[in-house]
């Protein structure tokens, strides 16, 4: 039994596919994002059945890709994300190169790629470490790909130039790396990548070593470059937060596939499994037991019954429900349906972060945006829970 | 709150007592530091006798030989330069006399192909060994330095074996099917001990050099359209660039006055500036030549040693002068 998202009536069912395949928004179009990317066009980026399984130290077998599919579409800025070991960086390393394949292909528009050289591949990357030549200035180490195609002079030199302008450095050309700041270094490390033009930029992590002021300054940068250049971007992450914010598709692995595939709504609203609900964002996890009804399936929350998807969207059985904190309201008790017991309160300056006991033991986070008045928020007092309808989702336990 | 107070008390006792010894003052030492006096013992010893030496050396090469034997005569005298180059025929006339000169060339020679070649070998070893777990890359510098646990000259009658006319090498010859050669007693030989003498000394510094290479360098500059050769001329090489250098000291001098191979393996035919220098103070009992030679040597090296460390600093690179 796979993914209902019985929440938005308009999404298609996505029901009774092959759990081993991915999953999600390639079936399932994500509702506002004006370019919608379809299927990889003249010079997308294509990886079909990627497999890798690297042995272990005690000598176990690790599927680092266990039959990968995936479409990244022309000037996309597409975000693989995942926990450390989730296969993320394989997959990027196989499409640069780096590390060959056990089995499947990877192609870009009609060209197949996995089986050229590195230096052969029309994509180029941004390593984590930066991974800047210690012995080159800045000047020489955005020129080097350059003379490796053995580019005449003078178009070295205006490639470098427009690449050190494109990343405001135009000041420090003939510094070393190791007299950058980490934050210049990035840029750097950026800019040599984006001179050999590819068609394919592969990101490895490229903001994790920066400060999260220099961070988010970065992934500001990044989306303009990547607007200003047209660049397919691939990027891996394994903060939500940046995923959500860059991405015009994510892609979040799980166990060396893909658990879900689509915009940042998708992942955030309409999440597929409790991996997905669980690793985006903050949620709750209810435990229910699901009836069907002549209006829809119900769940139940607290003992009251939630209306949780559209007439004939499921089959009755226990489930799981996912809720984010931000979708519940606390209400005065006298006016709710559903009572709990406030236990937790913490301030937190932009929301207060609350915690409910309700009467079957359940508990349930609760954002509470300011105003914050009203007084019936106090530690130990009761509270009434309101849960907006359609915004309690049925996941799967994967 | 009493324990840590009774302990900075013993410190601060400990410090006193530091201060009050006579000899001036230094400065307050801190927890794990040691004073300048636990060091002056070392110092003294590095001093006498290691310095000590070489002054004696540079003093006596502008001394005099005496009539008969070994040994100085306490009087100035640049003759022991003069004789380096000239000399002086039974008329009285001064010729320019290039047979010691020959003999630094020899060395200059026989120490530049060692050099050349144990950097050669060491390179591909050195980055071979730095792709290996570190358990492993430890076992290795490990077999690199065997060769120090035995005494030199064991080994290099280990080599007189190898080489001899019914030696190792020898049998392997007549067993591919061709006729035995004197392999022994020839500069060939000499080269071969050299070479096997001081390998160890280039590869540890380019291994030290190139231990904990970035490997990602290598596979951005793969990325970036560089070939597998280009990447390591353009990325790995300059990474070893400053381990190199150290290896070119540690190599080229030792074996520019090298004594030992010359002796056995060369037979005496091969007269390096080493046996040279150790025959003024046996058969030729010329001391203060002998310490003239020593003296050029030291400066050959100083210059060679000054050039080097101004180039590794031009090009930035860290370059260490011992192991």
């Amino acid at each position: 039994m796979a993914a209902v998202d019985l929440g938005n009536p308009a999404a298609p069912r996505s029901v009774d596919r092959a759990p081993a395949g991915p999953v999600g928004g390639e079936l399932a179009p994500g509702a506002g994002k004006p370019a919608k990317p379809g299927p990889a066009g003249e010079a997308g980026l294509s990886v079909t059945g990627a497999h890798k399984t690297f042995r272990s130290a005690e000598g176990g077998e690790v599927h680092a890709l266990d039959g990968v599919s995936l479409d990244v579409a022309l000037g996309e800025f597409y975000v693989l994300l995942g926990p450390s070991g989730c296969g993320k960086t394989t997959l990027l390393r196989a499409i640069a190169g780096l590390e060959p394949l056990d089995g499947g292909e990877i192609y870009l528009g009609d060209e197949r790629i996995d089986l050229l050289a590195p230096h052969k591949r029309p994509d180029n990357t941004v390593f984590q470490s930066y991974a800047l030549f210690p012995h080159l200035s800045v000047w020489e180490n955005i020129a080097f790909g350059l003379k490796m195609e053995k580019l005449p002079k003078a178009a070295i030199a205006a490639r470098v130039e427009a690449m050190l302008a494109l990343v405001h450095l135009s000041e420090v050309p003939s510094r070393r790396p190791s007299q950058l700041s980490g934050g210049q270094q990035q840029r750097v490390a950026l800019a040599r990548a984006l001179a050999k033009q590819p068609a394919v930029l592969l990101l490895d992590e490229p903001l994790s070593a920066l400060d999260l002021k220099l961070r988010r300054g970065m992934q500001g940068e990044l989306k303009r470059i990547q607007r200003e250049t047209g660049i397919t971007f691939v990027f891996v992450t394994h903060d939500q937060e940046e995923a959500l914010s860059m991405g015009d598709r994510i892609a979040v692995f799980k166990d060396g596939r893909p658990a879900q595939i689509g915009t940042p709504e998708d992942i955030y609203e309409r999440p597929v499994s409790r991996f997905v609900a669980d690793f985006i964002g903050d949620t709750n996890f209810l435990e229910t037991e699901l009836t069907v009804r002549a209006d829809g399936l119900v769940g139940a929350i607290g003992g009251l019954a939630v209306p949780v998807g559209s007439p004939g969207a499921g089959a009755a059985g226990p489930a799981t429900l996912a809720i984010r904190p931000e979708n519940i309201v606390l209400t005065d008790p006298a006016e709710a349906e559903l009572r709990g017991r406030l236990v937790e309160l913490t301030y937190m300056g932009t929301d207060l972060r609350c915690a409910v006991e309700l009467p079957d033991g359940q508990r349930l986070r609760v954002r509470v945006p300011p105003p914050f008045g009203g007084g019936h928020l106090a530690p130990g007092g009761e509270v009434g829970v309101v849960v907006a309808p359609g915004l309690a989702k049925v996941v799967v336990d994967s | 709150m009493t324990g840590p107070v009774s302990a900075g008390g013993g410190a601060k006792r400990g410090l006193g007592r530091l201060r009050r010894r006579p000899g001036g003052r230094r400065g307050p030492v801190r927890p794990g530091q040691l004073g300048v006096a636990f060091a002056t013992p070392a110092i003294l010893v590095g001093l006498v006798f290691t310095l000590g030496p070489v002054i004696v050396i540079a003093v006596f090469s502008f001394l005099s030989q005496p009539e008969t034997g070994g040994g100085v005569v306490y009087q100035f005298s640049a003759e022991a330069y003069r004789h380096f180059l000239f000399q002086e025929d039974f008329v009285g006339n001064t010729n320019l006399d290039l047979r010691y000169l020959r003999s630094f060339g020899l060395s200059a020679f026989q120490a530049l192909a060692t050099t050349a070649v144990c950097i050669g070998l060491a390179f591909p070893i050195a980055l071979w060994m730095t792709t290996k777990t570190s358990r492993v890359q430890n076992l290795l510098v490990l077999v690199v330095t065997i060769p120090f646990w035995t005494n030199l000259l064991v080994r290099t009658y280990a080599w007189i074996l190898l080489l001899s006319d019914r030696g190792a090498a020898n049998a392997v010859l007549e067993a591919v099917g061709l006729a035995p050669r004197q392999l022994l007693y020839n500069s060939g030989a000499t080269l071969v001990g050299l070479i096997y003498t001081f390998l160890p000394f280039a590869i540890l510094p380019i291994y030290s050099a190139l231990a904990g290479f970035d490997f990602s360098l290598a596979e951005a500059a793969y990325d970036l359209g560089a070939r597998k050769s280009g990447v390591i001329r353009r990325v790995i090489w300059p990474a070893a660039a400053g381990g190199v250098m150290s290896a070119v000291a540690l190599c080229f001098v030792p074996a520019f006055g090298a004594f030992v191979q010359p002796v056995l393996l060369g037979g005496g035919k091969v007269l390096m500036v080493g046996n040279l220098i150790a025959a003024q103070y046996g058969e030729a009992r010329n001391w203060p030549f002998g310490a003239a030679l020593s003296v050029i040597i030291l400066v050959l090296t100083l210059l060679g040693a000054f050039a080097l460390l101004r180039l590794a600093k031009r090009s930035s690179q860290k370059v260490s002068l011992a192991i």
